[in-house]
């Protein structure tokens, strides 16, 4: 397996009036081909350590790390506009509500379009007869219908897909999935997930997969590293998820209800000051 | 007994869209029950018709015996209150939570209000420090706290949760969720709580409802969950995605 994704010793830290806030402090991991999640609570800094991979850091936060390398580009060095092409062409970014992040005054299918032509020189007709496919890739059942809607037009679990139509449309290597499917019902979600898998199987594509469901996670990736206060406290397998050694880790798993469980009070963290060492 | 909460054949209409189509369903007092659906499956709808947020096209609400008219009383408004998702959201920005606590107090002309506040503070655990605060200034599980406490001050007898943690880290909903016990254990509350997720509702309700397009698909035990026991293809769908991914072979 080669690797996509070099990470070593990554902070993201964002000066504030009462001090710098470090976001993400220390951060190291390599990337195959494969499901990686990323789980944490929120302020874990694990959207900042996708963000930083993808160049979308605010520009007055700092980015330091030994080594950020994918496919032998030092992602540090690289310039705005070698940022930039990479962007949206070899590494993409689905985001967590299609709400937001998509153009309110645009039809689904010109955004995606856009994207095509961003990256690539395709004729007009082309690029249309390739976002129709992409949108039906995507399990989109009407695609000429859909191509033509705005985004408010359309269900949240459709204007997800809508993304990651638009997300995979010039073919990245390697896409972030920052919480790609908490804004969706659950039969949704499998939905979303299974396209997901099937580009990772198909394309050979590596995902990082950030989220705050140890459930979903644990079903679905390879690997799975757990961040708290910017650092990860613990990487393992994602079927031993259950085993796991950090006691941050096993009280995030223990705190959730489960069907057929009774007990009353659940567990609640209770957070050692070690931890944030 | 007379129950806490009488629904009977309630509709909700919006223009042509049925949101809600005839449910009916009684809570018994000091009874916590639950809806869970998909979005747009109408299980917020009812909450809200419930609460007087959604327009009653036809059917009845009872509320502890005494039928809701087409104006309801103001003692209706304190007898029955309502937790939101969003905590973001219900909160207002320019208001410190002592603001926010004072005005339901107000309008139902409570005495000793400066008592009640720093009491309802103690009780949702955050502790008269917080009193002087923006929402902005706290946390999403604090936050939280702050619109259970704003709803417990007016001494309610029902209360309406709408998917109160699902905007919740899995750690702060395990506070929330036990706070929310705690509450209804001491004051003998009753509880509609709606939620997406089936291990919550299981947790935190005797009973439930399964809907779908704004109808009931079926009524359940919470164990009958636990076990297995449902009749219904709809049901079981929503327990095999609630076990989370399954990777086709």
């Amino acid at each position: 397996m080669s690797t996509l994704l070099h990470v070593e010793d990554l902070r993201v830290s964002f000066p504030t009036r009462t001090g710098v806030v470090e976001a993400v402090r220390g951060v190291s991991f390599a990337l195959g081909q494969e499901r990686l999640g990323i789980v944490g609570e929120s302020g874990s800094g694990k959207s900042q350590t996708g963000r930083a991979i993808m160049g979308l850091t605010p520009l007055q936060a700092e980015i330091k790390a030994r080594r950020l390398e994918f496919n032998g580009i030092d992602l540090l060095k690289a310039s705005a506009a070698e940022r930039r092409a990479l962007r949206g062409n070899r590494i993409a970014m689905i985001l967590q509500d299609p709400k937001y992040s998509l153009d309110p005054v645009m039809t689904i299918g010109r955004q995606i379009v856009e994207t095509l032509r961003t990256h690539e020189k395709v004729g007009k007709s082309e690029a249309r007869a390739r976002a129709l496919d992409m949108l039906a890739a995507v399990q989109i059942r009407d695609p000429k219908r859909v191509y033509d809607l705005y985004p408010h037009e359309v269900s949240g679990g459709m204007g997800q897909r809508a993304m990651i139509a638009m997300m995979l449309i010039a073919g990245p290597e390697l896409l972030i999935a920052d919480e790609p499917t908490s804004a969706l019902d659950v039969t949704v979600q499998l939905d979303i997930l299974r396209i997901l898998d099937r580009l990772v199987i198909d394309r050979g594509m590596g995902l990082i997969f950030i989220s705050h469901d140890l459930r979903l996670v644990s079903t679905f990736c390879d690997r799975v590293i757990v961040m708290y206060a910017g650092k990860i406290v613990e990487e393992l397998k994602a079927s031993e998820l259950s085993q796991a050694k950090h006691p941050y880790t096993q009280g995030l798993l223990n705190c959730m209800p489960k069907i057929g469980e009774n007990r009353h009070p659940l567990p609640v963290l209770d957070r050692q000051p070690e931890w944030l060492l | 007994m007379t129950p806490a909460l009488a629904i009977d054949k309630l509709r909700v209409v919006y223009d042509d869209f049925i949101a809600l189509k005839d449910v009916s369903l009684t809570v018994a007092q000091g009874e916590s029950f639950g809806l869970v659906g998909e979005s747009g499956s109408g299980k917020s709808t009812l909450l809200r018709a419930v609460a007087g947020l959604a327009p009653v096209t036809s059917g009845t609400i009872d509320v502890g015996g005494k039928r809701l008219g087409k104006t309801r009383e103001k003692e209706f408004y304190r007898q029955v209150q309502m937790v939101f998702q969003d905590p973001y959201g219900s909160l207002h920005p320019r208001q410190t939570v002592d603001r926010l606590l004072l005005e339901p107090l107000d309008i139902h002309g409570f005495a000793d209000t400066e008592k009640r506040i720093q009491r309802a503070l103690d009780e949702v655990g955050l502790g008269s420090g917080f009193r002087f605060r923006y929402s902005h200034q706290l946390s999403g599980g604090q936050r939280q706290r702050v619109a259970i406490a704003r709803a417990l001050i007016l001494e309610p007898s029902v209360l309406l949760l709408d998917e109160p943690t699902s905007a919740l880290d899995a750690s702060v909903q395990a506070e929330v969720l036990n706070l929310l016990e705690q509450i209804r254990r001491n004051r003998k509350l009753t509880f509609v709580m709606v939620s997406h997720d089936l291990g919550v509702i299981t947790h935190m309700c005797e009973r439930l409802m399964v809907m779908q397009t704004g109808e009931e698909v079926e009524r359940l035990e919470a164990g009958d969950l636990a076990s297995r026991k449902v009749t219904k293809d709809y049901t079981r769908n929503l327990l095999v995605a609630s076990e989370g991914f399954v990777r086709e072979p």
